[in-house]
């Protein structure tokens, strides 16, 4: 419907690409099952809310077959489609999934934010041998980026597992995946003018995630603040928050890491609702600049 | 004491070959259904019932390490419906591919796991055939995809399986297992669906013991005609005790999916001894003395036998020898079971991924980590 997979049935036909009825368990699970046998499918949620039906043939079926039969049987699978949420479709189709594929081992779960992450996460996920989770967003299909030569080559990968240095800075490490990396990057040019540099990274990769990236840059910069569309418990944020806790970077922190998340409710529908349960650039910057103290 | 000559059967006595009678299928969309009678040769024969006779012995054994706690969790026995696992097996190419749920040893078995391996991955050790991974209800070989915990999940991977094989082009067929439990599941619906509309070359099989868990099928479903469940896919209702039977049905509807005619439905009529698992003494939701009856008039592997003696294809201390070396071959593989050591800690966090580099697993807290090698 997203049109994602526009011009591929003229190219390839009926036989590489299937249009199945909408019965989201039996045609994911079908998907999982062809992966067993290496014909390495790509299998599409229209949005990753209808991938709750079928979730246990990601979790169960896909993510921990190869763990389960000691690397007998591999399952080299992607799914991919939008996630999180879009433009007033309300709380049953605005749902972000990145903390619950993240939390599975056996999986790898992507967020890519710009056309060179797309791409290379795309190809780098169909290419691995496991299964991939690839958490795209609706808002950002449309929206245009710059490729670089390298980036619109054929063979253009990025590896899972590592983190982006999207902007550099030095007095705040802003961490973020997919959408809010745009916002991140629209808040620290605005407090660029106030003589606050952001370090904007981009995750790319839910997991495996780089933590080593993000620490480095906590030691550089001794803030952090986390940016995330899912909602706040149990979340990415969360996650990072306990690993820099955890490991060295947390004696450069001058100040706790803070969280920028959804708002903790069902997605509402009416504008002025929607629009204050997402993150803006103005939560953004209020968090820095409570954690810079200024 | 002089010593008593016995005469012994000589090879020559036997006859080659055999030709039974068995039972009709009921069928579901098909104008002719496999044939009524079965040729089996001796060969075949004695395989079959070693084959059978080694299944149920390896599951009464599993039965005596789960009661003296050795092998622990979830244990679901096949024995009662041998004829099921060896029938298909029988019929089908090493190349075919098979998927089943969690009632799977027999499979295992059938599709080339050693006694030992089944036997050492239920107690847990590292010379399990998935190396102390999976346990029970996950095991897995060649062409064999397990072994799947939870119930009618194993339906859309099996058609999905056939879809490659569809694809690759190689002439092979999946045949996917669920039980009468298994059979209200909407995936599975989902699946006939899908089957039927991209013609996938997938073999449907209900294997009918008759209870899911504790429910009986006329407590369960609205109809109990499974064979006709797939709607628009042709079906044939099979008695799942008889391996000739079995035999005759999985050619039949192997040759149908090769044909590229589509998927086809099996039902195996067929019985279980022992409870759903072992923590079900399976007497709460039936009588002993249906218990007693089936054994007593229905067991797959007397039924062989008694063929077998009764048209001259062996003698029954013939086939009293191969339940010795059964026996034998059954305690040697417990003895290896029981004595194998459990996995190294080191192995914990292996095959997370395929393929992969290796990288640390976070154990219980910050500072246990293990390897995880691909």
């Amino acid at each position: 419907a997203l049109q994602i997979s526009r011009g591929l049935w003229k190219k390839y036909g009926d036989k590489r690409v299937i249009d199945p009825p909408i019965s989201e368990m039996g045609f994911t699970g079908i998907a999982v099952g062809a992966a067993m046998v290496w014909l390495r499918p790509v299998c599409e949620f229209m949005t990753f809310n209808f991938s709750m039906q079928a979730i246990d043939q990601v979790i169960n079926s896909a993510a921990k077959t190869c763990y389960m039969s000691a690397g007998a049987i591999a399952v080299p699978i992607v799914f991919r489609g939008p996630n999180g949420a879009s433009a007033g479709v309300a709380a049953q189709h605005s749902q972000c999934f990145a903390a619950w594929y993240g939390h599975c081992p056996g999986l790898k779960v992507v967020s890519p934010w710009s056309s060179e992450d797309a791409k290379g996460l795309l190809k780098a996920s169909i290419r691995d041998d496991n299964p991939v989770v690839m958490l795209e967003n609706e808002l950002l299909y449309g929206v245009p980026f710059e490729m670089s030569e390298q980036a619109q080559s054929k063979d253009f990968v990025i590896p899972i597992g590592k983190a982006k240095i999207e902007r550099q800075g030095t007095h705040v490490t802003l961490v973020s995946h997919s959408r809010p990396v745009g916002h991140c990057l629209e808040a620290a040019a605005v407090l660029a003018k106030e003589g606050v540099e952001c370090e904007v990274i981009n995750l790319r990769t839910i997991r495996p995630m780089d933590i080593e990236t993000v620490e480095a840059s906590v030691v550089k910069t001794n803030h952090l603040v986390t940016v995330e569309g899912g909602w706040p418990q149990f979340g990415v944020g969360a996650e990072i928050c306990a690993r820099i806790m955890e490991g060295s970077a947390f004696n450069y922190l001058d100040a706790p890491a803070v969280r920028v998340t959804g708002a903790d409710v069902p997605m509402p529908y009416a504008k002025i609702l929607e629009d204050n349960c997402i993150p803006q650039v103005k939560d953004i910057i209020f968090a820095v600049k409570k954690t810079l103290n200024i | 004491a002089s010593r008593v000559m016995v005469a012994s059967r000589n090879y020559a006595d036997f006859a080659s070959e055999a030709t039974f009678e068995i039972k009709k299928c009921d069928l579901h969309r098909l104008e002719e259904g496999p044939s009524t009678t079965a040729v089996m040769t001796r060969e075949e024969g004695l395989h079959y019932y070693k084959t059978m006779q080694t299944i149920r012995r390896m599951e009464l054994k599993s039965d005596q390490l789960y009661k003296q706690k050795i092998i622990r969790g979830f244990c679901h026995l096949y024995d009662g419906q041998e004829a099921c696992c060896v029938g298909l097996e029988v019929a089908i190419k090493p190349t075919d591919h098979v998927i089943t749920a969690y009632r799977a040893h027999g499979f295992t078995y059938a599709r080339g796991v050693p006694v030992r391996e089944i036997l050492a991955e239920l107690t847990g050790r590292k010379g399990g055939c998935v190396k102390g991974k999976g346990g029970s209800m996950h095991m897995y070989t060649k062409n064999f995809y397990g072994g799947n915990g939870i119930v009618g999940a194993q339906v859309p991977l099996g058609a999905g399986i056939a879809l490659a094989c569809k694809y690759f082009g190689k002439n092979e067929v999946c045949l996917t297992l669920y039980g009468d439990g298994a059979a209200n599941q909407g995936q599975i619906f989902e699946t006939y669906n899908m089957a039927a509309l991209w013609k996938l070359p997938c073999v449907f099989i209900c294997e009918n013991n008759r209870y899911g868990m504790g429910t009986s099928v006329e407590r369960a479903a609205a109809s109990t005609d499974y064979y006709k469940r797939g709607d628009f896919i042709p079906g044939l209702r099979v008695d799942g005790m008889d391996v000739l039977c079995v035999r005759e049905a999985a050619k039949f509807a192997t040759e149908y999916c090769r044909a590229g005619k589509g998927p086809i439905l099996m039902e195996l009529q067929t019985y279980r001894y022992h409870g759903h698992s072992m923590s079900d003494p399976g007497i709460s939701y039936r009588t002993r003395e249906e218990i007693q009856e089936v054994r007593s008039k229905s067991d797959p592997i007397t039924l062989l036998k008694d063929r077998m003696v009764n048209n001259n294809l062996a003698s029954i201390e013939e086939l009293k020898e191969i339940d010795v070396a059964v026996r034998k071959e059954i305690e040697e593989a417990a003895q290896f079971a029981t004595t194998d050591p459990e996995p190294p800690l080191e192995e914990l966090g292996n095959h997370i991924y395929f393929n992969e580099p290796p990288f640390e697993v976070r154990g219980p807290n910050q500072w246990i980590r293990y390897k995880s090698v691909s």
